[in-house]
Formats: C-alpha cells, sequence, structure tokens
C-alpha cells in the first residue's frame, strides 16, 4: 500500500519542532484524513481543530507546503507526495498547540464594526423592498466561512503584526458586506479609512488567492471599499461635481 | 481596536516553507516591468524614427511639439536648453502615471520591485511598514485623475489608428502596420475600461443600480473587462511596445511594412 511522510508542528507557543509521520494513504484522502489517520494511530496527543470535513466550517485551516489551505479541502493527490507534506499551524495568529490556533482576535475585530443599520422600511408593513441585482454583490460575501486564511496570510498581519490599525481582509469584505447592501444606511468609510486601516493595504491579492470559498476579495471587496474612501477623502474634484451635479 | 497580547515571531526574510519556486512570479514580473521602462525609456529619449507612413508610435502620441506634423510645430523656443526635448517626454507621464497608479500594477510591483511581501506567505526583509496610507503611497489615490486621462488617450490612439489605414497619400491600406496600430489601441481600450476606478465611478459607487439599466449595464461590462484586468495589463503593455518597434523598424528602413490589400 502506498505511504506517505507528513512533517507536522508539534510543541506550544514556547518551544515545538516538525515531526515525521508515515501513514498510508489511499484514493480520494485529503490532509485532514491523514492527520486524523496518525492522530489515530501514532500521536494520540495531536491537537487538530476539525468540525464538518466539507469545506464550511473553516476550522481545520493551517498551512501546507507554505501556503494557508483548508485541511479537508486539500486532496493528497493535488500536492507533491515524494517529499513530506509540511503541515503547520496559522502564523498570524498566537499558538495554543500543535495546529490549533487561538482566532479569538477575530471575533474581538468584529464586534468594533458598525452594525447593519436599514433606512426607513419602504412599506406600512414595515419590510423593503430590493432586487437581486442589487443584492449580487453583497452576496459574494456571505459565502465567507471565517476560516480566517486571507488573515493568516495577509503581510500586514503576518509579518508586520499590526492587529492593533488592520482588521484584515476578512473584516473588509464583511464591512463592504454591509456597506454595499442597498438598504443599509450606516456610514463606516470613517473607520475604514482611521481605525480599520484600509490604506494599509497595498493589494498583492494573496487573500484573494487562499480564500477556498473563491470570493474576490480583493477586486470585488476591498478595491471597492478604496475607492469609497477616495470618494469622501482624495477626491475634490469629485465632490465638487457631485455637489453641483447631483 | 483589539490587539493580540501575545508576541508574534518576525519571520526572516525568504522565511517560507513554500517550495523553492516561490520567487520565480516576482522574477518574472520583475524582468517584464524592467524590460519595458528600459526600452520605453530608451525609446522616448530617442526623439526620432517614430512616425512612418501615416502611423504615429504610440509612445509619442499625441505629438504636441517636435517634428512639422506635431499639434502644435516644432520644438517650442521657451523650452530650457539644458533639458533633453523629445515629444515622447511631454506626454508619457500620463499613461505612465495611469499604470504606475493601477491597482493591478501597484499589488505586482510592491512584490517583484518592493518585497513587500516577496511573495504570498514569504517573509520580507523589513519591519517597518506605512502601507498607502500616509506619504509618499497616499499619492496612489491619485488613480482616478489618471484614468480620466487614460480615456482621452484611447480616442487619441483610436484616431491613429484610423490613420493607418485610411490616411495613405493613396487612399484606403490594410498593412500589416495598420493592424499593428489597430490591436494596440484595442488591447489599450480593454485595459482601460477594466479600470478599478472606472468600474466604481461608472456603478460601483451606487448600491442600488437596478433602477438605472443602462448605468448596470456599462458596470457589468466593465466588470467583464476588469475580471481579466491582469493580463490586459500585460498584453497591453507588451504591445505598446512591439508598436513602438515597429514603426521604428520601418522607419529605419530595416522592416518593410507589407500591404495585404
Amino acid at each position: 500500500m502506498a505511504t506517505a511522510t507528513f512533517q507536522i508542528w508539534r510543541g506550544t507557543r514556547e518551544s515545538g519542532e516538525f515531526k515525521d509521520y508515515t501513514t498510508p494513504i489511499s484514493d480520494g484522502m485529503v490532509v485532514l484524513d491523514a492527520v486524523h489517520q496518525i492522530q489515530a494511530e501514532q500521536a494520540n496527543d495531536l491537537a487538530v481543530r476539525w468540525n464538518c470535513k466539507a469545506g464550511k466550517c473553516g476550522s481545520c485551516s493551517a498551512e501546507i507546503n507554505g501556503m494557508p489551505k483548508l485541511m479537508c479541502m486539500t486532496r493528497l493527490n493535488q500536492i507533491p507526495l515524494d517529499k513530506p507534506v509540511r503541515i503547520e499551524p496559522m502564523k498570524t495568529f498566537p499558538l495554543i498547540r500543535d495546529l490549533v490556533t487561538d482566532v479569538s482576535w477575530n471575533f474581538e475585530v468584529k464586534k468594533t464594526i458598525r452594525k447593519f443599520k436599514p433606512r426607513k422600511p419602504d412599506a406600512p408593513d414595515g419590510s423593503w423592498r430590493m432586487s437581486q441585482a442589487d443584492v449580487d454583490r453583497p452576496q459574494e460575501f456571505r459565502k465567507c466561512i471565517e476560516c480566517f486564511l486571507c488573515q493568516d496570510v495577509c503581510h500586514v498581519l503576518r509579518d508586520h503584526h499590526m492587529h492593533g490599525e488592520f482588521i484584515g481582509p476578512r473584516f473588509m469584505i464583511y464591512t463592504a458586506q454591509l456597506e454595499m447592501n442597498p438598504i443599509d444606511a450606516d456610514d463606516r468609510l470613517p473607520d475604514l479609512r482611521k481605525s480599520q486601516g484600509i490604506g494599509l493595504c497595498n493589494i498583492t491579492k494573496c487573500c484573494t488567492k487562499v480564500c477556498p470559498e473563491s470570493i474576490h476579495i480583493t477586486d470585488n471587496g476591498i478595491i471597492p471599499l478604496k475607492e469609497r474612501v477616495v470618494d469622501r477623502f482624495f477626491d475634490p474634484l469629485g465632490r465638487l461635481f457631485r455637489k453641483f451635479g447631483g | 481596536m483589539p490587539q493580540i497580547d501575545v508576541p508574534l515571531v518576525q519571520g526572516r526574510f525568504g522565511a517560507t516553507s513554500r517550495p523553492a519556486t516561490w520567487w520565480i512570479q516576482p522574477l518574472a514580473v520583475f524582468l517584464g516591468l524592467g524590460a519595458f521602462i528600459v526600452y520605453s525609456t530608451w525609446a522616448a529619449y530617442q526623439g526620432a524614427f517614430y512616425r512612418f507612413g501615416p502611423y504615429l508610435s504610440p509612445m509619442y502620441s499625441p505629438e504636441l511639439f517636435g517634428s512639422a506634423q506635431a499639434w502644435f510645430g516644432p520644438k517650442p523656443a521657451w523650452f530650457p536648453a539644458f533639458l533633453p526635448f523629445s515629444a515622447a517626454f511631454l506626454i508619457l507621464w500620463a499613461p505612465g502615471g495611469f499604470r504606475v497608479t493601477c491597482y493591478y500594477y501597484r499589488g505586482a510591483y510592491y512584490k517583484a520591485f518592493w518585497a513587500d511581501p516577496p511573495n504570498c506567505a514569504v517573509g520580507e526583509p523589513r519591519k517597518t511598514y506605512w502601507g498607502e496610507r500616509t506619504f509618499p503611497l497616499i499619492i496612489q489615490n491619485i488613480h482616478r485623475y489618471f484614468m480620466y486621462l487614460a480615456v482621452i488617450f484611447i480616442g487619441l490612439l483610436s484616431k491613429d489608428a484610423w490613420d493607418g489605414f485610411m490616411n495613405w497619400p493613396d487612399g484606403f491600406h490594410v498593412n500589416i502596420g495598420s493592424l499593428v496600430l489597430l490591436v494596440n489601441v484595442v488591447l489599450l481600450a480593454c485595459y482601460t475600461f477594466g479600470c478599478h476606478s472606472l468600474r466604481h465611478l461608472i456603478g460601483g459607487i451606487k448600491d442600488v443600480m437596478s433602477g438605472s439599466p443602462v448605468r448596470k449595464k456599462a458596470y457589468d461590462c466593465v466588470s467583464c473587462l476588469n475580471a481579466r484586468h491582469m493580463r490586459f495589463a500585460w498584453f497591453s503593455l507588451f504591445w505598446v511596445g512591439f508598436t513602438d518597434f515597429y514603426v521604428r523598424m520601418c522607419a529605419m528602413s530595416i522592416w518593410h511594412d507589407w500591404r495585404l490589400f
């Protein structure tokens, strides 16, 4: 039976190392299957977070051969097995143990974003009217499963650790989802520019590249928000034109 | 904003678990953009061989001052003598500025020329980072103004392409050069009309577009081109350089401009 070797990070925040595990593999296996097999047969104390095994819960985020990926969606026949497959925890968040990181910072960030605030209802019964064509844009961002792979790969957080100044791509598209909602009436642009640090994004598109839901994070989310910030704060001619042109 | 109270590890420059080939993509961008910058600077400095028959090199169009066919005649007397004169210098800043501030190119050259980051999930050489929120890179927000100029250039280059077919002494021609100029303006139009700023201004600025079918259609068209923005950025960049080279080779009588019909 075919086997493959996996180099898995073992350790805590203070110390750790990569350990090699060789395990049998079969057709259709994903990386998470191999990790579970190793956990069952060779390393019962291996810490790994997982839940749905279907790419919808966003729990099993890790770095596979250096790229942030969901372990449950990475098939073994998509990666070279002639060399050991390296599996390590996300680097942008504090390590708890082995492959498990503390992603609670993301939930704290989410609380700081201004909530959905609908305009006055369109109908006397308190309901609103909207067209599907107008909802298509924000609906793309609702596909997000909050795996935080985009946060992990973003170099502003990963390399520069600017967690206090930048909300990261996940929350840029969350903000875009609210801002582009046809019945939302709140204004998040001042926050985006100042406390949420949209100017820190330098559009490397790494977030888009790793998104398991294929959301166009940069082109459809972050850049349109940047353009709205330009409208408000950096385009005097445009403001003048809109003031007199309606 | 919440902060993480645990110190995270700063990776050293180039640190990554990615396969050893991660540098190929930024190197290709570096070489591609670098080659164009070198060639276009050299071509702009020449100040000669940019016209052949009805053809005008896109690096010199519109020709404001320079030859007898220029809009305002030969080199003006007020032009400072200590500065090198070329008709290209007077106009290249506009399409150059459009490309330099383009969202696609920004991401590409930050990686390839400034290693910020060198590639996705690869360690950076510097510890400090300002991004585009302070000087100098906050100037990138000027992109939409360059976009307005770029749209005007599409009109001017369309006229050049038209002349390449219609403006021969004996009437209508289809030469290889006519097609080169036509492909040039088509690729540049596909690049310019897929601009992120244009996409925003034409419809993205609105949360509700369903009530304006023309606006919605225009937004969808720009979005369609925008999805291929990177591809058109590279194709049009290469073709601008090739068009200048073609006109130059014909003007120097090194290449023959074949007539098809």
